[in-house]
């Protein structure tokens, strides 16, 4: 690892103006360190945040959540009000990682992790994410974990989060600040597909600091559902994944949020299927249509054209049990 | 005997000191002035390399040297690997590392950083800058394996057999199944990676090392280095996890002392996780075509069982993958033949049961699939073709009780509970399937060295250069020991992991144990008898008319007279007592030829595997287990029943899982990470019901029968043959991963 400088600033004012050119905040380390070791990430100097008082969970006046950034996975997982309102996301932060990971990971650093493609990890091979203009090896390589939706010729890399799948679901805004002041960033902005800029991963600028992640009230969420699909039981990244909540009265879709994970090339809002689903009839039929139509826009390669199928057998499998 | 410890779940002499993290590994070794070392490893699969820039390397505070091809000591170049000198079976490639500017394979460690930090080693290792002229390399197993070329057999292996005329046979046969299957290359991921502290003092040389093989290491080290055996010392009295990968020498062991002597300090090189996948071997891929005939009642007519796997152009381990199908069925028409590949890529190695764990799922997936065909319950169709001999040279078998294991795998399983029909048996939207594999695995002895003494205080001391891998070595011997000397557990000591103790078997094969066994045993026979000659010798010992004395509660008791070891030592003014066995390598080796062309001796066992799949997404879960085995007697149910399991585990990985991705335009490992290797978790593993016979192999020592390997062999298989009882599909290509179960 190149070796750096460290401060670790005890106020928001002062951490924001810590980060400079070359700096790096840091959270629960369990993303950044990794990449660190890999010589991937260079930081000069490290700003860690985990002194910063951002790791409540708060309930917001017109109901619904703010979960600080620095709110460890686990404590969020744990937390009784999300479990009780969003469910989903509760599953979704439960089904990432391991319980040591979880543990130290934090709710900012989740959001802002980078994929996990191996040709993105191995400096041995071209990687347009890592090195702007080098070329893409994943797209002739083993592709099973890469996305197939959000694509481009230059990258191919899904996003690993399973929090921001359910975050996507649900609406989230995040909270940014930087010495210019704070701003708002509605979820479905935050990560930014790949096209000919893999490199630049989120509408967050170099020195923007996620301060909070809040949820707005969400009366279809209360009885949402995460489910995940990947190669072991556990402690691996998701093939597909699917972030759901369904309200259905006399047999109609009153309201639907969906979103995929493991197919993306960011967290995955499928606004085609609830646009379908809406309104219409909570059929076995109807979710398979809504799921066709999302999927529509795949660009398979050999190693994950078989996501197609299992995003739609996943999607309509978490949709028939939400409609019971 | 008095048999008061074998047999019993004896807790391991070394799990206090494990459990509180005592117990000292080959990187736990402190010295003053210990440097550290990292490799820099090849980035293309064959070339030259043409230039090394090291200046920014050697910039990084704190780095000693970069030792390349251009500036390192020359190494003795390995020598050929020949069974006439078995420790040259430890060579793990021949290529000469740094002494060459050739690259052999993606990955091939080409530079050594030495700091005074692992930090500032890694840190510059990867600051290393090397330019190459690479050329043409052939990589690809699936594209290369048509051209597979034929075996040879050797006095360890034979690679073909043949008896009657199997493909008439097969053309003949009123049922037949023919299938192709393939298993993907694995990559060792044992807990602690390779790992090694070398110490150089003049002309003498101490290695720490995690290694199943101390002997022959020392020997090669003596050879590379131009030093006397006797100058160099092994100490791996624990090892992270052995499963072959610390069999052979690697080359982070030759280059931590490479370092050491270059750079006059004792180095510690540990290699990273991704380090272990580049210049560790694994285990071969394979190509198979397993072919099965029967008459319309199940009996066999034709058994043909082909298979291609692959070395690299610069070594590798030989697998022998059809071996079960030589011991299994009884057939009057079998053919079998090894073919390989060669390719440039790391060397493979062993890999617990290298050739039975992926042989036993191609042939018994196909004996699964005939069952089908012939609509027969697939335990039924096994026992129709139970052999009376090993059926190609008609050797007796020592043991065989494959009937016994299915009967009580069976009835312990629930297999009646089984309704035959695919997709019939359901849980919610889980699709339950049942499927049964045989395990085999021959069974192995080699030469070892030991010395048992009695000390005055009534102790004693076992010493071997065992090496414990985490099977519970020592403790074995122990309450062998205790046992055959009538001595409470807690007065023996078992010194092992040291190669200044008598020489022990290596860890492999499935063989330690009943290795070391035998001579343990013969040395305390021969110390009752001195203890005994001493006592008749000795006025007034109540022991001076005893002819054959019984050993128990510390010393020797006939028809009620009797004294402890430590009287008798007292009344004869002696100190202690020391006996030697073990017998010499061309000694042993003849006892072995002469052994096999007699018996036909193996480990065997039931495998029972319960799966659910999903129906929506196809992905499997196993979600219970139970192994049924024959391994002889057993010496401690505990230590047993663990490497059984884990085995098992092992097995579990094999077919659901593990799989090294080798990017077929460059030959790298994709995958060389615990993160994208999967190795099952804890929650892929079911409880597992583990059962022993515990019925002596008459031919063994204490009739024991090794168990390191026989635990994954058929589990590949089990599992296959559950998923195509739940989905009625037949998954032919490992790791039985959800893409392969999807609908079409």
């Amino acid at each position: 690892m190149k070796p750096f400088s460290y401060v670790k600033p005890l106020d928001l004012a002062e951490a924001v103006a810590a980060i400079g050119p070359g700096a790096k905040f840091l959270g629960g380390g369990t993303n950044l360190v990794d990449l660190m070791r890999e010589g991937i990430e260079l930081p000069e100097t490290v700003v860690d945040v985990t002194g910063l008082p951002l790791d409540e969970v708060d309930e917001l006046p017109g109901g619904g959540l703010r979960i600080g950034a620095l709110v460890r996975n686990s404590a969020l997982a744990a937390d009784r009000r999300v479990r009780a309102a969003y469910p989903v996301l509760s599953q979704a932060v439960l089904a990432g990682a391991s319980p040591q990971l979880r543990n130290m990971a934090t709710v900012g650093g989740n959001l802002l992790q980078r994929t996990r493609c191996r040709y993105f990890y191995d400096q041995a091979y071209a990687c347009n994410k890592r090195e702007p203009g080098t070329g893409c090896d994943a797209l002739d390589g083993f592709t099973r974990g890469h996305a197939v939706l959000g694509v481009s010729g230059s990258c191919i890399a899904a996003h690993p989060s399973d929090m921001c799948v359910a975050l996507a679901a649900l609406d989230a805004t995040v909270e940014v600040q930087s010495v210019r002041g704070t701003r708002r960033i509605p979820m479905s902005d935050v990560h930014l597909p790949p096209g000919d800029t893999p490199h630049v991963e989120t509408a967050l600028a170099e020195d923007e600091l996620v301060t909070a992640v809040e949820l707005p009230p969400a009366p279809v969420a209360a009885g949402s559902r995460y489910r995940k699909v990947r190669d072991r039981a556990s402690y691996a990244f998701a093939l597909v994944s699917v972030a759901a909540a369904l309200e259905v009265r006399d047999g109609t879709v009153t309201a639907v949020r969906l979103a995929l994970g493991g197919v993306g090339t960011t967290p995955w809002r499928a606004r085609e299927a609830e646009r379908l689903l809406e309104g219409g009839p909570a059929t076995e039929e109807a979710f398979g249509r809504a799921a066709d139509a999302e999927l529509a826009a795949a660009i398979t390669r050999q190693g994950n054209a078989f996501k197609v199928p299992l995003a739609r057998a996943t999607i309509v499998a978490t949709l028939k049990e939400l409609a019971g | 005997m008095s048999e008061k410890y074998v047999g019993r779940p004896v807790d391991r002499l070394d799990g206090a000191i494990k459990t509180v993290g005592e117990a000292r590994y080959a990187g736990d070794h402190r010295y003053p002035d210990l440097a550290h070392a990292a490799l820099v490893h090849a980035t293309i699969p064959r070339g030259r390399i043409t230039a090394v820039e090291d200046a920014a390397a050697r910039a990084v505070p704190g780095v000693i040297d970069v030792l390349t091809h251009e500036n390192a000591p020359a190494m003795k170049p390995p020598p050929k690997v020949t069974l006439l000198n078995l420790s040259t079976l430890a060579i793990g490639t021949s290529v000469n590392h740094l002494a060459t500017d050739e690259v052999h394979w993606n990955g091939q460690p080409i530079a050594v950083v030495v700091a005074e930090s692992q930090e500032a080693a890694r840190h510059a290792a990867s600051l290393v800058r090397v330019t190459y002229e690479e050329k043409p390399a052939v990589v690809d197993f699936a594209a290369e394996e048509p051209n597979a070329v034929p075996q040879k057999s050797n006095a360890l292996q034979s690679a073909r057999a043949d008896k009657g005329d199997a493909e008439k046979a097969l053309a003949d046969a009123e049922v037949s199944v023919d299938l192709r299957f393939t298993t993907p290359q694995h990559s060792h991921n044992a807990l602690e990676p390779h790992t090694t502290t070398a110490v150089w003092d003049g002309d003498r040389l101490t290695v720490h090392e995690g290694t199943q093989s101390m002997a022959w290491t020392r020997r090669h080290l003596a050879q590379r280095f131009g030093v006397p055996e006797r100058n160099i010392r092994m100490l791996s009295p624990f090892v992270g996890g052995g499963f072959g990968g610390k069999g052979q020498v690697w080359a982070g062991t030759l280059l931590a002392v490479l370092a050491a002597r270059a750079t006059g300090r004792p180095v510690r090189l540990a290699l990273t996780r991704a380090g272990v996948h580049h210049a560790v071997g694994g285990r071969t891929p394979s190509a198979q075509r397993v072919a099965l005939g029967a008459d319309r009642d199940g009996r066999l007519t034709a058994l043909i069982h082909t298979s291609v796997a692959r070395t690299g152009r610069v070594g590798g381990h030989l697998e022998q993958i059809t071996a079960a199908s030589r011991h299994l069925y009884d057939s009057p028409n079998i053919h079998l033949r090894q073919s390989l590949v060669q390719l440039d890529l790391i060397a493979n190695t062993s890999m617990r049961a290298p050739g039975e764990s992926i042989g036993t799922f191609a042939l018994e997936s196909a004996v699964d699939e005939l069952a089908w065909e012939l609509g027969m319950d697939p335990i039924e169709l096994r026992m129709r073709n139970e052999p009376e001999r090993d059926p190609i040279e008609g050797r007796r078998f020592t043991h065989r009780m494959l009937r016994e294991v299915y009967a009580v795998g069976a009835e312990r399983f629930g297999w009646s509970e089984r309704d035959p029909r695919p997709g019939s048996m359901r849980d919610g939207k889980w699709l339950v399937g049942m499927g049964v594999a045989t395990a085999y695995h021959p069974s192995l002895q080699m030469p070892a060295s030991v010395t048992v003494r009695l000390d005055a205080d009534g102790g004693v001391v076992v010493r071997c250069a065992l090496h414990e891998i985490g099977v519970g070595a020592a403790t074995a011997q122990a309450q062998i020991a205790a046992d055959e000397l009538g001595v409470p557990l807690e007065s023996v000591r078992v010194e092992i992991g040291d190669s200044d103790l008598p020489e022990g078997p290596m860890a492999g094969g499935s063989a330690q144990t009943a290795s070391a066994a035998s001579a343990v045993l013969e040395a305390c026979r021969k110390l009752r008898r001195s203890a005994l000659d001493l006592a008749r010798r000795s006025a007034g010992s109540p022991l001076r008319g005893a002819t054959d004395p019984r050993a128990r509660d510390g010393g020797l008791y006939q028809d009620g007279r009797g004294e402890t070891y430590a009287e008798i030592l007292a009344r004869a003014g002696r100190d202690h007592l020391e006996a030697r066995a073990g017998v010499g390598m061309l000694r042993f080796l003849a006892r072995t030829v002469r052994e096999q062309r007699r018996w036909m001796k193996a480990a065997s066992g039931a495998q029972f595997c319960e799966v659910r799949v999903d129906q929506d997404t196809g992905e499997v879960r196993v979600s219970r287990w139970v192994g049924v085995f024959d391994i002889g007697r057993v010496i401690n149910e505990k230590t047993v029943a663990s490497q059984l399991r884990g085995g098992i585990v092992m097995g579990i990985g094999l077919a659901l899982t593990e799989e090294t991705l080798v990017d077929r335009r460059t030959g790298r490992v994709v995958n060389a990470s615990l993160a994208d290797y999967h190795v099952p978790v804890h929650a892929d593993v079911p409880r597992i019901d583990v059962h022993c016979l515990d019925d002596p192999d008459p031919t063994m020592p204490l009739g024991l029968v090794g168990v390191g390997e026989v635990g994954i062999t058929g589990v590949g298989a089990a599992v296959a043959n559950a998923v195509r009882h739940a989905t009625g599909r037949r998954v032919q290509d490992l790791p039985i991963t959800l893409d392969k179960l999807l609908p079409h």
